[in-house]
């Protein structure tokens, strides 16, 4: 199984992680590594480099950043394969969130499971999707 | 907490903890089957303990200390019960080795994981027993779940390590890594354990599933360790790297009732490009430490040739038959002959295929062997010669152990029943 961990938090806009958590983070990401789970990590820039693009009534708005609510936000993720949600929650408990004084005393990691395909039994809108699936394939070549 | 989530959660912590552990304490008993009994002690001891208390803060330092408490009292009381000095001294020893592994808690296990690598697949095992013991002491799995994936009893298995573990007791394996000369052949081993366990996951020999897709997990998990613990074996991150390709195609490789589906009918759009991604830079990685030529690197750079191709026909068929041939006289043997045999028929059309195959059906080695036949019907269809075709297909249908395999097999011998050739 495939666990995607984020991490919430907006780090400021022109300010890169500091030696401390940058140094604690690299311990971290090679724990879980040498541990044969890591498949793939990226931080993210500010959100105040991002954009939302709203749908509402069939209209699209496009909203500029830096947006408010930081605690909902996601500073960067891990993807990670592990045997079961427990293992993942024992990942996500050792990040070293105190290290620095980025994420403050306050965060957290949320982790969800990635679908995997033998997760879907066999039914007709399932079939269908599988067409629309192998659809969209197509017409992206 | 209630126990059954305590339960799961210290199954969680020991799969990520117990590698380390057994590795630590192996270190300091210098004997795997006693450290894994140690350990298993902690186990029991979380197991009492953390339903009531909850999961401490730091587990993995809790099991340890238990595992390192038990290992004193065991060797205390095995001098009191032979009163010999030997034993006195050699717990003088050990609470020595306990100091010194305190000082290394913290640190890097990696050697003491490196060391527990190579003698769960030491050679003086059978290769069964090396692939349950991989998997029990580095995998972190139970008995029941390496007795399910290996489609045994329960018994059979928890046999062989124990077994396994006496024989590395009386045959007096040394916990260490080897070294010179000795190492690349003890090296060959590791590999091999790893990557049949994949193969036992990504096409099963027996039973009826198609794929068992976690056993390639454990198996790409053992190869991804080994990658970081010897970084500067080519030859490892060529086995990660095909072992990354060949799981990309998982999920594509199963159709929609379970029935296995070809390479090259395989719906690209469904490969795992993350897979692939890390497959390629691992190549790269055995490439530039000098192991282009390694066998898993050559089997990694073909799977790679399939990777890259968009579609089935962009295939570069040439390159492919070319590393076939590199392989061929790295590790020559018939099977290697029979997928040179496929390449070429691709490559420079199927009568030249079938002209190579035509060489291998007197080969001892692939008598009863189901690719054969069911090759040399692929490239007899492809001639148009449905009758003989029909026969070889239903001569493979009935060598295969695995029933999907079986049910495609003989849908293909009834297609060359009705004189269609094949889409390739």
């Amino acid at each position: 199984m495939r666990f995607l961990l984020m991490i919430k938090g907006d780090p400021k806009p022109g300010q890169l992680p500091s030696e401390e958590l940058l140094a604690a983070m690299g311990r971290y990401n090679e724990e879980l590594a040498k541990a044969g789970v890591l498949l793939d990590l990226s931080g993210l820039h500010p959100s105040a480099e991002g954009a939302r693009v709203k749908f509402s009534g069939g209209k699209r708005t496009v909203i500029d950043g830096p947006f408010t609510e930081s605690k909902e936000l996601v500073a960067g993720y891990w993807i990670i394969q592990a045997k079961s949600l427990e293992e993942a929650i024992e990942w996500a408990k050792r990040v070293p969130f105190e290290a620095g004084a980025e994420f403050g005393q306050e965060g957290e990691i949320e982790i969800r499971q990635v679908f995997e395909l033998e997760e879907f039994g066999d039914s007709p809108a399932i079939e269908r999707a599988r067409e629309l699936g192998k659809e969209l394939a197509k017409n992206k070549e | 907490m209630t126990a059954t989530d305590a339960h799961r959660a210290i199954e969680a912590v020991w799969r990520i903890e117990s590698p380390r552990m057994i590795a630590g304490l192996a270190r300091m008993v210098r004997d795997v089957g006693l450290a894994e009994d140690l350990a298993q002690d902690a186990l029991v001891a979380a197991l009492q303990q953390w339903p009531e208390s909850g999961v401490p803060d730091n587990p993995g330092a809790w099991l340890m200390a238990i595992g390192k408490r038990r290992a004193i009292d065991h060797f205390r009381h095995a001098a009191v019960a032979e009163r010999k000095h030997e034993e006195i001294g050699r717990d003088l020893e050990v609470q020595q080795a306990v100091v010194d592994l305190d000082a290394a808690i913290g640190d890097d296990f990696g050697d003491d994981l490196l060391r527990l690598i190579f003698t769960a697949c030491h050679p003086v095992l059978s290769k069964e027993a090396r692939v349950a013991l991989t998997l029990r002491l580095l995998g972190g799995l139970s008995t029941d779940e390496i007795a399910r994936a290996f489609l045994v009893p329960e018994a059979t298995v928890a046999q062989r390590i124990v077994r396994a573990k006496r024989t590395l007791s009386e045959a007096h394996v040394p916990f260490e890594v080897p070294q010179g000369a000795e190492r690349a052949a003890r090296l060959s081993s590791v590999l091999e354990v790893i990557y049949l366990v994949f193969n036992e996951g990504y096409s099963a020999t027996a039973g009826d599933d198609w794929v068992r897709p976690e056993l390639c997990e454990d198996a790409l998990r053992l190869g991804r360790i080994l990658a970081e613990l010897a970084p500067k074996e080519p030859e490892v991150h060529g086995l990660v790297a095909l072992m990354e390709i060949q799981a990309s195609r998982l999920r594509a490789r199963v159709g929609p009732s379970g029935e296995p589906v070809l390479l090259l009918d395989q719906d690209r759009a469904r490969w795992d490009q993350l897979l692939i991604r890390r497959g390629l830079a691992a190549l790269d990685r055995a490439d530039r430490l000098g192991g282009a030529m390694g066998p898993y690197a050559v089997q990694a750079a073909i799977a790679a040739c399939h990777a890259r191709a968009r579609t089935a026909a962009e295939t570069d068929w040439v390159r492919i038959a070319a590393l076939y041939d590199a392989l061929a006289q790295l590790t020559p043997s018939p099977v290697v002959e029979l997928n040179r045999a496929v390449a070429v028929g691709m490559a420079f059309g199927p009568a030249a295929g079938l002209a190579l195959v035509d060489e291998l059906t007197s080969e001892p080695q692939l008598e009863g062997y189901h690719l054969l036949p069911s090759v040399r019907g692929d490239l007899l269809a492809k001639l148009g010669r449905f009758a003989e075709a029909r026969r070889e297909f239903e001569r493979a249908a009935s060598l295969t152990r695995n029933a999907p395999e079986r049910k495609l097999l003989l849908e293909r011998a009834s297609a060359s029943a009705r004189g269609s050739a094949p889409l390739h």
